[in-house]
């Protein structure tokens, strides 16, 4: 009998190990999301996509169709699939420069229009795969390659709050979350809703999951890990915002 | 389902944006994505007039990036999708068109030019050439038919389909704000009636499985290491050269004894054309050339004019967009050169005329 960990059925055996560093927080992310497909039993109904920078590593992650796209543009990739064939469950994969910065205006609309596709996006303080500059999620304060001094609001603002956001402009039908590998099993429970609610049709769903960049905060697997528990969910709280399946007496 | 769009063969007098609507329809386009920007809006206008009539689909956009991308989704998931844009639109557009390149997926858009650079003007150019036969960070692995005419319109717009599918290479219809708006009469028919076999679509995104099992596949634009782009690019290339001589399309008359040959392309090949057939009249030895594909550039065709003429006159709407495709395309060859060249502008057969009088 082993006592390995399982790695989830729809995960792809030729492209493990994965690509992404030691300690970042995507391989859960995409743990908890394999895992969801399989409870699911949707592998070969599914087809993911992914953006140009960390989540692009995810290209041959799994056994299902997979479209690595550009920069942003993995949700209007997702959504033309949807658009042109139905049955499709479309997975639009990306992280917070692909969907809060460059390709804002695809995720905004993508959720006024409520595409019935799944988005999740990484959020991780920063663009990674560029070597760790300031991106819309990074904290105040917080120091990054284009922020050497710590992100100073007046510049720059303050961080999106994308799921917050992407609630207030959707109507009925969404699902929104946010979730964190700090938490698998919680993060598993939302990607499994949000998928399941693009299978019933109901509307768009949106799933951001705080995630771990050791290689460009700087961190040790401590500060790394106080970090994603204790320093992220100050200012992204995590929980369900929008869910249609708990309908309230609206 | 419904019956087909088109019975038979109709004589109509239409613009050249309801044809392009038309065309898609006839050539079984399954969904339209677009946003909007003049002159190619009613494209989109007779489109979602007709297509809920045939099932067909559309969704309008965010941009232009959003409407290429999208394109290639529904591409990538088995059906006929199409978009069309002008002018800046364009340029958006050529992001998601560098990706078609690269993923080979046989995206159909066409371009309706207006002026240029930027905002330019709304009504009309050949300036956007440059851009559709090379725009991206691409190598130009794409097809592009100037149309000259609304039959053209309607016959090259269905041929596209047929293009892109069989070469999976984007392909571009590329007209202009004159075409768009303009109308004319032509005959609209139903392809396959007329013995036109409609190249099918297949999907790399969602196949169902077969046996029980699904094979699953992964499409991507990223490399690793610089030799195996190399390789990728390289099995483009030859793909590409193979496959060129049986695109390229032109046309050319009177250019046998020729001592000027005008070469032009699009809605200026029709100055051209009466140019020559006026001073042919008048004694005097014109020819007439015109590439239909801009994109591959029949080279050889033009180089053995070249070859017997005394002077190329080269004759657009733009500052020599289709001169630097020619002059490449015939390199080496002694032949004169001259150019008359109005950016944004049209370009009547009289000018013509005055201009090669001036050259004999």
């Amino acid at each position: 009998m082993s006592t390995l960990p399982q790695m989830p059925k729809s995960w792809r055996l030729e492209s493990k190990p994965h690509k992404f560093c030691p300690g970042c927080g995507h391989g859960l992310v995409l743990k908890a999301l394999g895992e969801a497909i399989d409870e699911l039993g949707i592998q070969d109904r599914v087809a993911f996509g992914c953006d140009i920078g960390c989540s692009l590593l995810a290209w041959d992650f799994f056994n299902v169709d997979t479209v690595q796209t550009h920069h942003g543009r993995t949700t209007p990739v997702m959504t033309g699939i949807k658009r042109a064939n139905p049955d499709i469950i479309c997975i639009a994969y990306m992280g917070d420069g692909g969907g809060y910065a460059i390709g804002s205006q695809h995720l905004v609309n993508a959720a006024a229009r409520n595409e019935r596709i799944t988005a999740i996006l990484v959020n991780n303080c920063n663009y990674a795969m560029t070597g760790g500059q300031m991106a819309p999620t990074t904290l105040p304060g917080m120091k990054t390659e284009t922020s050497p001094y710590g992100r100073d609001v007046e510049q720059s603002g303050y961080p999106t709050q994308g799921p917050e956001m992407v609630a207030a402009i959707t109507r009925e039908g969404a699902y929104v979350a946010r979730g964190t590998i700090a938490n698998l099993k919680q993060l598993k429970s939302y990607l499994k809703k949000a998928l399941e609610n693009q299978m019933a049709g109901n509307g768009f769903s949106f799933v951001e999951s705080l995630a771990s960049c050791p290689t460009n905060w700087r961190t040790n697997a401590k500060d790394t890990w106080a970090f994603v528990e204790q320093e992220m969910p100050k200012y992204f709280k995590v929980g369900e915002i929008k869910n249609p399946a708990e309908k309230g007496d609206e | 389902m419904s019956e087909k769009p088109i019975q038979g063969e109709k004589r109509v007098f239409m613009t050249g944006n309801e044809v392009v609507a038309w065309a898609a329809l006839a050539a079984k386009a399954d969904i339209m994505y677009g946003y909007p920007i003049t002159p190619q809006n009613e494209i989109m206008h007779y489109w979602t007039r007709m297509a809920p009539k045939f099932g067909r689909k559309f969704l309008q956009t965010e941009d232009e990036l959003s409407a290429g991308f999208t394109t290639l989704g529904g591409v990538l998931s088995g059906r006929k999708a199409f978009t069309a844009t002008a002018g800046p639109g364009n340029t958006l557009m050529q992001e998601p068109l560098s990706m078609a390149e690269m993923m080979r997926i046989p995206s159909v858009v066409v371009i309706q030019q207006r002026g240029g650079p930027s905002t330019a003007t709304v009504i009309y150019s050949q300036q956007e050439v440059t851009m559709t036969t090379f725009g991206g960070n691409g190598e130009g692995f794409r097809i592009v038919y100037s149309t000259s005419s609304h039959q053209e319109l309607f016959d090259y717009t269905i041929k596209a389909f047929n293009t892109a599918w069989k070469y999976r290479f984007p392909t571009f219809v590329l007209a202009d704000g004159y075409q768009a708006k303009m109308r004319e009469s032509l005959s609209i028919y139903d392809p396959e009636e007329k013995g036109i076999e409609l190249v099918k679509p297949e999907a790399a995104i969602g196949k169902p499985a077969v046996d029980g099992k699904k094979e699953p596949v992964h499409v991507r634009n990223t490399y690793n290491t610089e030799e195996e782009l190399l390789a990728v690019l390289t099995g483009y290339m030859e793909d590409y050269q193979k496959c060129a001589p049986e695109i390229i399309e032109y046309q050319e008359f009177d250019c046998d004894d020729a001592d000027v040959v005008v070469v032009s392309h699009g809605v200026v090949s029709r100055a051209a054309k009466g140019a020559v057939q006026e001073l042919r009249k008048e004694g005097l030895k014109a020819g007439f050339f015109r590439p239909v594909t801009l994109r591959p550039f029949p080279a050889d065709q033009l180089r053995s004019v070249a070859d017997k003429t005394k002077t190329l006159l080269f004759v657009e709407s733009a500052f020599g967009q289709m001169a630097k495709l020619a002059k490449e395309g015939i390199f080496g060859s002694t032949v004169n050169v001259d150019t008359l060249f109005k950016p944004g502008v049209g370009i009547t057969s009289e000018e013509i005329v005055a201009k090669v009088k001036g050259l004999l």
